[in-house]
């Protein structure tokens, strides 16, 4: 079973108590924008089989949504981080790089 | 091909079954090869089977990274039914059915296709006027299917219960001939009947890499070394994002685990497929007497081939209200298969941005019911180098123009 820290309430919330919000940190488009950047923000996705970033939301906790590190091919967490976060932290980045040599956040 | 017949039992019955063959060859790789699949699932089989068949087009390679059928074609819980509501589904998906009903004729090879009836049961008002919805629309694109009352329900699913607490049998929209058939067999029957077209299957043989010039492929690279191609098609399910990463561009696809279980064997006990949609579970009797059981997918990203626990929990605890004897089975093995969903739930037969490369993809939890249809309209499409009147509508811009096929709301389920 998942097992993800809620960085808002610090519990260990098994998965049973989140709810899966899908990839983070994509890029919002809005009206005026063009159909292909319609496309990538809605629906093109980067599915790696490793490290991941996604959103999560501790619906049966304090019902926050944060932000996880994890590894989509071992279930390996990273680390997690609250959703106003633009960009993945310089620690977890860390983190990662720590446990995959050589892994680059894809552009 | 040594074609299998009563005669040829009889005759090996003769000679202590020294004589058999071996079904598919495993043989070296050409430098070269007019097209490459990669995938040796049953989509992927099935489209150079029908690359050879419908279009002459034999000097074909089908790459494996594991065994053959070794992906969600020997995972899944064999349900093959056609009664869709948007015209483009129905019709690719009644296209395989009726493929199958002829299909162990065609490949010398037994299927076991089982067209033993399908029931998806109405347990909500929303879900009988949705099913009613889906009966007038196959009228119109020939798909025989009906709606059936309580009372018939109960006929043909004796062990049902219908005044459920929550959720009580208010109809079912049935599809006589729909039904299941073996999994392997159907990747089996094709990988045989490729490599007597000359074709070659290599298994254990993972693609690494594709390489490309000019916006056009040129070849794959593999665990046995660089492959040349005039053609590529991309047909790897789960895998489908990282393939797309070697060749250059982005899907609108992710990967989640799907799962399903079966119980001990039991005498035969339900001679149909019965899915309840609202509750999220369905199941049939396998030829062994197990009750073959299907769940939901995981909601997150995952390639781990096992899936949650809670969701088979979740499938079980709904599945006994309807069919209370299941409370009393044991249940035998679980697993899990890595799903590839698209943003509208539909699947992706279509050309890439690459001139020469073309993808099949997005079959998610229902695909093993298209595998004829799916492989006979990819091989058009990569023969022709432009979609058939099957896969035209099923081409990757749908995405970028808004023309989606949205049958995730229409039948509200997988499968
Ligand atoms: C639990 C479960 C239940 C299901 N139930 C049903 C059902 O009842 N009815 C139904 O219609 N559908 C069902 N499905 C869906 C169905 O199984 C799939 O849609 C279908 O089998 C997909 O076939 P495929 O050939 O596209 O993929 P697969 O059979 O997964 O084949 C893809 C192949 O590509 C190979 N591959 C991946 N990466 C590479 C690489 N880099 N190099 C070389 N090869 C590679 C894989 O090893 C794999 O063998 C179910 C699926 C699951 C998991
Ligand atoms: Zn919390």
């Amino acid at each position: 079973m998942l097992i993800l820290t809620c960085p808002y309430c610090g519990i260990a919330a098994e998965e049973t108590e989140l709810a899966p919000g899908g990839e983070a940190h994509l890029k919002r488009s809005g009206p005026g924008s063009s159909d292909q950047a319609f496309e990538d923000y809605l629906f093109a996705r980067t599915n790696p089989k490793g490290v991941h970033f996604e959103r999560w939301r501790h619906v049966y906790g304090c019902g926050r949504w944060f932000l996880a590190a994890r590894c989509t091919a071992t279930l390996e967490v990273f680390g997690t981080y609250p959703a106003q976060t633009p960009a993945p932290p310089e620690d977890i980045l860390q983190k990662i790089r720590a446990r995959r040599p050589g892994w680059e956040r894809p552009a | 091909m040594r074609r299998y017949s009563v005669f040829a039992i009889a005759r090996e019955a003769l000679r202590w079954h020294q004589g058999w063959e071996r079904a598919w060859a495993s043989p070296e790789p050409r430098a070269r090869y007019d097209a490459i699949i990669v995938g040796a699932g049953g989509h992927g089989l099935a489209t150079a089977y029908y690359l050879g068949k419908n279009h002459g087009i034999t000097n074909v390679a089908v790459i494996e990274k594991g065994w053959l059928g070794g992906g969600n074609t020997g995972r899944n819980t064999t349900i093959i039914r056609s009664n869709y509501l948007q015209d483009p589904s129905a019709a690719i998906y009644e296209k395989a059915r009726a493929l199958y009903e002829s299909l162990s004729q065609e490949l010398n090879y037994n299927v076991m296709f089982s067209p033993r009836g399908l029931l998806m049961l109405a347990q909500t008002h929303h879900e009988v006027r949705g099913y009613l919805r889906t009966v007038h629309a196959n009228a119109l694109q020939g798909v025989q299917t009906e709606f059936i009352g309580p009372d018939r329900v109960r006929q043909l699913v004796p062990i049902i219960r219908l005044d459920g607490p929550r959720y009580p049998v208010l109809g079912a929209l049935y599809q006589a001939r729909g039904g299941t058939a073996r999994h392997d067999a159907v990747a089996w029957g094709y990988a045989r009947a490729c490599s007597a077209m000359g074709m070659h299957i290599l298994q254990n043989c993972p693609v690494t890499g594709v390489r490309s010039e000019g916006g056009r492929v040129t070849g794959v690279d593999t665990a046995r070394g660089f492959i040349g191609c005039d053609k590529l098609g991309i047909v790897v399910a789960g895998h489908s994002g990282q393939l797309a990463e070697m060749a250059g561009f982005r899907l609108p696809v992710e990967a989640v685990a799907l799962q399903a279980l079966v119980s001990e064997p039991v005498k035969p006990c339900m001679d149909v497929v019965v899915m309840a949609n609202t509750v999220h579970g369905y199941m049939s009797q396998s030829d062994k007497g197990e009750m073959v059981i299907g769940g939901g997918t995981d909601g997150f990203n995952n390639f781990t081939q096992r899936g949650s626990h809670q969701h088979i929990e979740e499938t079980l605890r709904a599945l006994i209200e309807t069919f209370p004897m299941l409370s009393r089975l044991k249940m035998l093995r679980q697993w899990g298969g890595i799903v590839d969903m698209t943003g509208d739930r539909s699947p992706i037969i279509g050309k890439t941005p690459l001139g020469n490369c073309f993808i099949n993809c997005g079959w998610g939890t229902g695909g093993f019911k298209a595998i004829p249809g799916s492989g006979w309209a990819m091989a058009e499409l990569m023969a022709r180098g432009e979609p058939g009147p099957l896969a035209a509508a099923f081409s990757l811009d749908r995405f970028r123009e808004g023309r989606f096929i949205d049958e995730s709301v229409a039948a509200g389920v997988a499968h």
